[in-house]
């Protein structure tokens, strides 16, 4: 469990990026944190691996306090995927990448081995096992990045703008991914600005604006408040707009998910039959 | 990295950022001889506290400090240095010349890093590339300080970013003994050297599909022109130097400690 208590933070060159933000996230949730750029996004979201300490008030990772702990030892448990993945490759091939974060644990040997293994399968990167990293393509670098802080099965995972030049397929496997994560009770953070994504996969929305929070809810309320995402330069998702623009004919202006605006279609064409 | 915060140029007006670039350098150069020239105390010290007025026009102060506090480490090598190698070559004696030809061995060092931290703190890099052209250097030359010089301050907050990403896997940069603590930061170098090398082809890719060296002569939005206070720096650089071959070859320079008395 994320527990962020009046949070404050300020950059040295005296930006304040965050001011007063509270925020608990509960084990097991899935949240995606948006906001226009610069509304403080990553810079609260590295709060809860201890990259960055608040200046004022208090951020709880299970209970112990991230000022009270090193980076290495909260990562144990919250595991941060930076947005471009060559910020963080280095290695020679992709399984060493991949066992980099685990030596750092200290895992033993033959746990290490099984956790490539699983690791490498998950993200279909079996393949490429012995190939350098460099050599691959952007959206298979960013899969080696998943798959290299994904080994060490951290309880929360934090993913800094996934959806990144990411092919619709790859788009689709991530959201599969995420939902099989929920199912292992896993925590999942999203920090995105891809809109249909969230409407997608649906979890809940913490919109930030100017250091502050101003809206937290589920996503289906979020997304098709207009005026609220205007406020964050958000567009509506496209199904949203539809019904929004539909809703003189009486439909409901709250749809973001795909069959659930076919099924309302269809019901609206019969009784117009009838 | 605070070293890199004393070159990076910030935006801001000034008398002293309004001046014309090869006026700067002039300047610069000539408090750079004058500081070689000089190996006493006194006159190295006199060169130090005459940037402070410059520093304090161009509101620079700040960053101005940073970049010194970043050269301390450096500065209190050459220190240890000079005094360990005089210890030996004077016949295994402290004295307080050796002490004091140190501090001014030291003092030439931070009156060298604090005139170039003023220079790049208070000239764009864009102007630089401006005099550097108009001083009849090929534009290619011009183009790569220029583009050198400007990215600087990006590197550097990639590397943080990067410090970042491998902290978050569980990396700890202060741990093991010295071998371990350099091989460290293999994870944080070669992303780095890589990113770089990538940003470099793009960046030409990008130069070259908006023409990049299509014309021979090339023509500038902005040229530079000299005013009153590019002159008054000229006019204060010649004194300086002037000022400083005179006493060079016509006066003694006292040391601090025969003034003490010692």
């Amino acid at each position: 469990m994320i527990v962020a208590e009046n949070v404050w933070f300020s950059y040295p060159s005296k930006v304040e990026a965050l001011k007063g933000v509270s925020l608990t996230i509960n084990d097991g949730e899935f949240v995606a944190i948006m906001g226009q750029n610069g509304a403080g996004k990553s810079t609260f979201v590295k709060h809860f691996n201890g990259l960055l300490k608040p200046s004022r008030g208090v951020v709880r990772v299970d209970g112990v306090e991230t000022t009270k702990s090193s980076v290495a030892a909260l990562a144990r448990n919250v595991g941060f995927v930076f947005q471009n993945p060559d910020h963080q490759l280095f290695s020679e091939t992709v399984e060493e990448e991949i066992a980099f974060a685990l030596k750092n644990f200290g895992f033993e040997k033959e746990v290490i081995e099984k956790r490539i293994e699983w690791a490498l399968n998950l993200l279909s990167l079996t393949q490429y096992r012995k190939t350098s990293p460099f050599l691959l393509s952007g959206g298979e670098r960013k899969r080696v990045a998943l798959a290299s802080v994904l080994a060490w099965d951290p309880q929360t995972l934090i993913l800094d703008e996934p959806t990144i030049g990411q092919d619709h397929e790859q788009k689709e496997k991530l959201r599969q991914f995420i939902m099989q994560l929920q199912t292992q009770k896993k925590t999942v953070v999203v920090v995105t600005h891809d809109v249909e994504f969230v409407a997608e996969c649906n979890p809940r929305v913490v919109l930030m604006k100017e250091g502050k929070i101003v809206a937290d809810g589920v996503g289906k309320e979020i997304l098709t408040d207009p005026p609220l995402l205007e406020l964050s330069s958000i567009v509506l998702p496209q199904i949203a707009q539809v019904f929004t623009k539909l809703s003189e004919l009486g439909l409901p202006k709250d749809v973001i998910d795909i069959y659930e605006a076919k099924n309302i279609i269809l019901k609206a064409k019969e009784s117009r039959h009838r | 990295m605070s070293v890199f915060d004393g070159l990076k140029f910030r935006k801001v007006y000034s008398p002293i950022h309004n001046l014309d670039p090869r006026m700067k350098f002039a300047y610069v150069i000539a408090i750079f001889v004058v500081a070689i020239i000089f190996y006493q105390v006194i006159p190295l010290l006199v060169l130090f506290f005459m940037q402070i007025p410059f520093v304090l026009l161009a509101r620079v102060q700040r960053q101005w400090l940073r970049s010194l506090r970043g050269a301390a480490f450096l500065a209190a090598f050459i220190f240890i240095i000079n005094v360990v190698t005089t210890y030996f070559t004077s016949g295994y004696t402290f004295t307080a010349i050796n002490i004091e030809n140190s501090t001014a061995m030291t003092l030439r060092f931070i009156v060298l890093v604090e005139s170039f931290s003023v220079f790049f703190l208070t000239t764009s890099p864009d102007h630089l590339g401006l005099a550097l052209e108009e001083s009849r250097v090929p534009y290619e030359f011009a183009f790569a300080f220029t583009t050198a010089v400007r990215f600087v301050p990006v590197l550097a907050e990639e590397a943080q970013t990067i410090m970042d990403a491998q902290k978050a896997r569980g990396l700890e940069l202060e741990k093991g003994g010295l071998l371990k603590r350099i091989r460290n930061y293999i994870p944080i170098l070669i992303p780095l050297i890589v990113s770089a090398i990538r940003r470099s082809l793009e960046l030409a890719e990008a130069m070259e599909s908006r023409a990049w060296g299509a014309a021979k002569k090339r023509t500038n939005l902005y040229s530079l022109k000299l005013h009153k206070g590019d002159f008054a720096l000229l006019a204060i650089t010649i004194g300086i130097l002037a000022l400083a071959v005179y006493a060079h070859f016509n006066v003694a320079v006292p040391t601090v400690s025969s003034l003490l008395g010692f």
